[in-house]
């Protein structure tokens, strides 16, 4: 499914069968099965043979099930591409730069599918990390089987020559680049990993960034993140209680059928009602019973 | 052979010991009269308890072949008296000792060549590490029987251990006999599991590192039980009295089991005003112990008292008033001592008002929930602390009878397999807690709620949780490790696995070697 929620998108070392094992327990929308960077070189038949089984064996629940393979340009991408099976849902291509990147990556999914047999699309998020691939982030968002744009801050920074700093500024012109690329192309947008497993309170405050800006999630490296990330991305109440307000006037102006839908004497336009739509799933995800908003 | 009512086949009796089968958690009533040791001599005005050495406190208690002796574990891994005393006595050649201390730990190793030579023949108390694994190879010539804290209790009231000679490892005594744990330069904190010792006991030494002038204030342990003082150089070390850390878990996958566990109580209703709990120590309910203080302050909700083993993460909640009272048995670590030191809601208690079932009512009784641990569980919820999968006898029961049977909803909390070792099993090895007293068992792949308990069941109608039968989480863990084969044990029995009221809830026998 395309536009399902992706707050949190957590990677597993496609390498290591311990957290393997323990993929779906941690409820993260997606998981990542990693066979690129977390893998070094002499690891990638291991991770790959672990992986294939993980998907046959490991429940991943509700999670969304990812696989990071490795760059085209290697001599590891079609073997890592013979991974698939019908419990993928989407690859995460690595190093994204133009949209022939993703083409590429897509004739090959098509081809895969048919001998398969797998009977539904699968989705590409295309990780943007270098400034070329920023320059060309709305073609290649807008390409066929991409979900969203995934942005990678450790070698987009390389690439420009930049300064990682903890304030992050080397990233904003990135970041906003690639969210609005998105948003143009219809796509979600999802933040980069926060490289510092242990400080919860830098974790939290680059997602409160993260979720202001427009991203859509964030990325998680270790299972610790992923409650920190949801719960950045769960709606307020207030927000919960505008959004119910907007389903309900939506509701009003089709029982009456009339064409305009109107809240507190003003018109609402379609993207309040997509946003309205999104709150309440956000809110939903985290739990929250939003036909029983309890009392204050 | 009788069956008990957990299933286990329990012989009649052992050695000349007659033993009645586990019946059911409150099956089995008192009997009787309490157990009280001998008058003690007189001591007159300007008589001195205070002795030269801790060897002419053993001279002059008389110690001789056969006898009882009994040692507080409030020192835990840093237990030094122990040692001191035994080695003494297998030096005088001192044979036939019977063990009644309330726990063993990797530290008193050395007593395993005492077992192995006839200088201790059997023993009373838990066993945590080479002594219980000295004793699973069949070292030992008679009995080891377990107990709970309260069930231990219960015996020397019962006089079914009778305590011939008490040491008491006090941090600070007066010269009278007045025993703390308070202060000194070895505090270890309440002295709690000793206080039941030195009322039944026939002779009662206090061995301190810290011998202040009358009087020694709190007197934990009054003079009027306390027949000598003596003193050594030191007689425990208070940073090891840490069970297992101080450090909330890292692991993903415990966390997890932590935050179930506490979602779950909310959504059980039990995070309510005047709430009350017992965790222990470890990672996991350390982690459980803050996030229920992150629940409480959420929700705005002020509880009544928590029952410790005592640690940091307790004493928090104590001082930002989220709960009103810790009743404290046992320190965890030594940043709860200055609590207990400095604030007089945090109260030392008897191990007999913790968790004693034949008193007249226990403070396990006033406990909503607690969070407890387990090597093993089965799908009858029985749960096994003592002994690992493997056979091995390698844990004391600790309060875990106790409070599973007093607290009203009783929690396991374990991750579903350690290392390729699943914790859900068709059957544990050995029973230590029947699982009538097991309300749920929460694992990072899932929660089982005991059926029993239809009216949580019910209260959990429509809650998010991951709650399933047990019989499919077994099935889950199962899928990922397989079923291990089970350990093999030769016909003789070497330990007695009691229940909190006396009766045999299982028996461990000999492990095979191959």
């Amino acid at each position: 499914m395309k536009d399902r929620l992706r707050r949190s998108r957590l990677f597993l070392p496609g390498n290591n069968p311990k957290i393997l094992q323990d993929g779906g327990v941690f409820e993260a929308d997606s998981v990542i099965l990693d066979l690129e960077d977390a893998v070094s070189i002499d690891s990638k038949d291991e991770a790959r043979i672990l992986v294939k089984w993980a998907l046959r064996d490991v429940d991943f629940r509700n999670s969304e099930v990812l696989i990071r393979v490795n760059s085209p340009e290697t001599e590891f991408f079609e073997a890592d591409m013979g991974v698939i099976s019908d419990r993928v849902d989407g690859i995460v291509l690595p190093k994204a730069e133009s949209k022939e990147d993703v083409k590429n990556v897509a004739s090959v999914l098509d081809e895969i599918e048919t001998e398969k047999g797998i009977g539904r699309e699968i989705i590409i998020i295309p990780t943007i990390e270098s400034a070329l691939g920023v320059l060309n982030a709305y073609d290649i968002a807008r390409l066929p089987r991409v979900a969203a744009l995934a942005f990678g801050a450790e070698d987009f920074t390389k690439d420009i020559g930049a300064e990682r700093t903890p304030e992050g500024t080397e990233l904003w012109y990135a970041r906003s680049a690639i969210v609005t690329a998105a948003k143009a192309a219809g796509v979600q947008a999802l933040d980069t990993v926060y490289p510092s497993v242990h400080d919860d309170e830098g974790l939290r405050r680059e997602t409160e960034t993260a979720r202001r800006m427009g991203f859509d999630g964030k990325s998680a490296i270790h299972p610790n993140q992923i409650g920190i990330i949801h719960d950045v991305f769960t709606p307020s109440r207030e927000e919960i209680k505008k959004a119910l307000a907007v389903m309900q006037a939506i509701k009003e102006a089709e029982e009456k059928k009339s064409g305009v839908i109107a809240l507190n004497g003003r018109m609402i336009d379609r993207p309040v009602v997509e946003r309205a739509k999104k709150v309440i799933r956000l809110a939903e995800a985290a739990g929250i019973d939003t036909e029983h908003l309890p009392e204050e | 052979m009788p069956v008990n009512a957990v299933g286990r086949e329990i012989p009649r009796e052992i050695d000349g010991r007659k033993l009645i089968p586990f019946g059911g958690a409150y099956a089995r009533g008192p009997e009787g009269k309490l157990h009280a040791p001998k008058i003690p001599p007189l001591i007159k005005p300007g008589e001195s308890k205070v002795l030269p050495s801790l060897d002419d406190a053993i001279e002059k208690a008389g110690i001789a072949d056969g006898m009882t002796l009994s040692f507080h574990h409030h020192f835990r891994d840093g237990d030094m008296l122990v040692n001191m005393v035994l080695e003494r006595l297998a030096k005088k050649g001192i044979k036939d000792l019977k063990m009644a201390h309330i726990a063993l730990f990797p530290v008193h190793e050395p007593l395993v060549k005492y077992i192995a030579d006839g200088t201790i023949t059997s023993t009373e108390g838990s066993l945590n590490g080479p002594t219980g694994r000295a004793i699973s190879m069949g070292k030992m010539k008679g009995l080891a029987t377990l107990r709970s804290h309260g069930g231990r209790v219960r015996a020397v009231k019962a006089g079914e251990i009778e305590i011939d000679v008490n040491f008491i490892a006090a941090p600070t005594a007066d010269t009278y006999g007045n025993c703390n744990g308070f202060w000194g330069k070895s505090p270890c904190g309440p002295l709690s599991y000793a206080m039941i010792d030195a009322e039944h006991a026939d002779k009662v030494i206090a061995v301190t590192d810290n011998l202040v002038p009358y009087p020694a204030l709190p007197f934990s342990i009054p003079q009027t039980h306390v027949d000598y003082v003596t003193t050594v150089e030191k007689i425990g070390i208070p940073e090891k009295i840490v069970s297992g850390t101080t450090q909330i878990t890292r692991s993903p996958a415990r966390l997890k089991i932590a935050r179930l566990a506490i979602q779950l109580i909310k959504d059980a209703g039990y995070i309510k005003d005047g709430m009350s709990f017992q965790a222990g120590a470890g990672g996991v309910s350390l982690a459980a112990t803050k996030f229920l203080g992150d629940m409480m302050r959420k929700e705005g909700v002020k509880g009544s008292f928590a029952m410790g083993g005592t640690t940091r993460y307790v004493t928090d909640l104590l001082k930002e008033g989220l709960i009103k009272t810790i009743f404290d048995a046992q320190l965890f670590d030594l940043y709860a001592l200055e609590s207990l030191r400095n604030n007089p809601d945090h109260v030392e208690v008897s191990s007999e008002m913790y968790a004693d079932i034949h008193t007249k009512g226990a403070i396990v009784n006033r406990v909503d929930v607690s969070f407890l641990g387990a090597t093993e569980i089965d799908i009858d919820f029985n749960v096994n602390v003592n002994t690992h999968s493997d056979g091995w006898l390698l844990h004391g029961t600790g309060g875990h009878q106790d409070v599973a049977a007093g607290s009203d909803f009783t929690m396991i909390l374990a991750p579903s397999f350690r290392g390729r070792i699943p914790v859900i099993t068709d059957r544990v090895t050995t029973v230590t807690t029947p699982g009538e007293s097991i309300d749920a068992i929460v694992t990072e792949r899932g929660i089982a709620i005991n059926p029993r308990r239809e009216d949580i069941l019910d209260r959990l109608h429509g809650s998010p949780l991951p709650i399933m039968p047990i019989e499919s989480l077994l099935k889950k863990v199962q899928k990922i490790t397989g079923a291990p084969e089970k350990p093999e044990f030769e016909d003789r029995i070497v330990a007695v696995i009691e229940y909190r009221d006396g009766t045999v809830i299982d028996v461990l026998r000999q492990k095979k070697m191959r």
